[in-house]
C-alpha cells in the first residue's frame, strides 16, 4: 500500500565523519547505516576512500572501508564479478550492482544506500525474504506431464533463443525494488524481476504447464500492478528488459482469449 | 500476532483469475478515445454558442447523436477503469479503497446515464 510519509524512526540522520586517509587520489562516500541492535534512526556516514589502494569498482571501495577503517560496515558479496547478484543496492540514486558499477562513473560523492523499499537487516543488506517466497509461489522449474524421455527434454534452437535475454536474471532484485507500484504493493504484485523469470517459464517450450502458470498470475495485483512506468529495464545491471517480458505475458492473457 | 512462512503470505487468497478484461478494455477504450475526443471537440465548436433548436437539429441527426453517445460512453468506461487502478494503488486503508471503489462506479454510471438521456432527450426533440 501507498506510504508516503515515513515511519517512526526511519528518517535518515547525518552520520560520523571517519578520519580522511593520507594520499592525493581520495574519493569522499556517504553510506547509509543502520544497526538494529544499535537502535534510534539510520544515518549516513561519511568515508574516504584512497582509491590508489584499491580496485575501482564501488564493491573495491566498499571491501577497502571493511578492511580499513570500519569492519562494521555490512553488506552481502560474493562473486565480485556480476554473476551472483548478491552485491545489488542503491549507487548514486540508481540501483546496481556494487561489483560492475566503476567509481569513474559517480562525479562528486558516492551515496550507497541498500535497494529501496525493503526492510533492513542492517547497513547495506535488506531483507529479500518476500521477494524470494514470490519467486517460489510462481514455481521456477521445469514441470511436464508426458513421461520422461530416455535422454534429455529436446528443445530446437529456435525454442532455445526465445530464453535469451531471461535466463541471464540473476535474482539481484535491482528492478523490482526500483519500481514505484513494487513499492506500494510490493505484497501483493509480484514485480519485474519475478515476473520476468516467469516469463522464462512460460516461453520454454518443453514445458507442459503453461495454462497453469497463466492461471496462478491472471491477478489485478500479481501481474496488472505494472503500470510500464520502465525503471526495471532502466536500471537492470545485466541490460535485460523486465517490462517487455511482461508485456509479452499480457500478450499471452489476451491471446488465450480471443 | 500471526506467525506466517513468507510464501503464505505471498500466496496468500490465491490468484483472482481475473484483471485480463480490465486491462484490454483500458486498452479498446484509450484507442477509441482518440477518434472520438477529436469528433467532440468538432462537435463542441460546432455548437459553441449555439441555441436550444440548433442543438436539436444537430442531435436529430442519428450519426452526430450515436457519437455523441459513444464518446461519453468510451470516455466515462475509460474513466472507471483508471480511477480504479489509481485508488488500488494509493489508498491504503481497506474500508476507505472500497468507499472510492464504489463511489467511482456510481459517478460514472450517473454521469453516464445523466449525459446519455439528455443527448436522447434534445435528438428526439427536446
Amino acid at each position: 500500500m501507498a506510504q508516503l510519509t515515513l515511519p517512526k524512526g526511519s528518517s535518515v540522520k547525518a552520520g560520523k565523519v571517519w578520519p580522511k586517509p593520507d594520499g592525493d587520489n581520495i574519493r569522499e562516500f556517504k553510506i547509509y547505516r543502520y544497526d538494529p541492535d544499535q537502535g534510534g534512526n539510520p544515518r549516513t556516514d561519511t568515508f574516504f576512500v584512497n582509491v590508489s589502494e584499491c580496485g575501482p569498482m564501488i564493491l573495491d571501495a566498499l571491501l577497502w572501508i571493511k578492511d580499513n577503517i570500519d569492519a562494521t560496515l555490512t553488506l552481502r558479496r560474493s562473486c565480485r564479478e556480476g554473476i551472483c547478484g548478491s552485491c545489488s543496492m542503491n549507487v548514486d540514486g540508481l540501483n546496481t550492482l556494487a561489483c560492475t558499477k566503476g567509481m569513474s562513473e559517480v562525479k562528486g560523492v558516492i551515496k550507497v544506500y541498500p535497494l529501496p523499499h525493503l526492510p533492513v537487516v542492517k547497513d547495506l543488506v535488506p531483507d529479500l525474504s518476500n521477494f524470494y517466497a514470490q519467486h517460489r509461489s510462481i514455481e521456477p522449474w521445469l514441470q511436464t506431464k508426458t513421461p520422461a524421455p530416455g535422454t534429455e527434454w529436446k528443445q530446437s534452437h529456435e525454442d532455445r533463443e526465445k530464453l535469451d535475454g531471461l535466463y541471464e536474471c540473476i535474482l539481484c532484485a535491482c528492478c523490482s525494488t526500483s519500481c514505484p507500484s513494487y513499492w506500494w504493493n510490493g505484497d501483493r504484485y509480484l514485480g519485474p524481476a519475478i515476473l520476468l523469470q516467469a516469463y522464462r517459464w512460460l516461453i520454454d517450450s518443453r514445458d507442459e504447464a503453461t495454462g497453469e502458470r497463466l492461471d496462478n498470475i491472471e491477478d489485478p495485483f500479481r501481474l496488472y500492478r505494472c503500470h510500464t512506468i520502465m525503471n526495471c529495464t532502466n536500471v537492470c545491471p545485466k541490460g535485460l528488459n523486465p517490462a517487455q517480458a511482461i508485456a509479452e505475458i499480457k500478450k499471452l492473457m489476451i491471446e488465450r482469449q480471443i | 500476532m500471526s506467525i506466517k512462512t513468507p510464501l503464505k503470505k505471498v500466496t496468500g487468497l490465491g490468484s483472482a483469475k481475473s484483471g485480463t478484461t480490465h486491462f484490454w478494455h483500458q486498452r479498446l477504450t484509450a484507442l477509441a478515445n482518440i477518434p472520438l475526443s477529436i469528433f467532440l471537440i468538432w462537435f463542441i465548436a460546432s455548437v459553441a454558442g449555439a441555441n436550444r433548436l440548433l442543438m436539436v437539429v444537430m442531435l436529430s441527426n442519428p450519426i452526430i447523436s450515436s457519437l455523441l453517445i459513444l464518446s461519453i460512453f468510451s470516455i466515462l468506461w475509460h474513466m472507471r477503469l483508471g480511477m480504479q487502478v489509481v485508488i488500488e494503488d494509493y489508498i491504503a486503508t481497506e474500508s476507505r479503497k472500497i468507499l472510492a471503489l464504489t463511489l467511482n462506479n456510481f459517478f460514472v454510471i450517473g454521469v453516464g446515464a445523466l449525459c446519455i438521456i439528455s443527448v436522447l432527450k434534445l435528438g428526439f426533440g427536446g
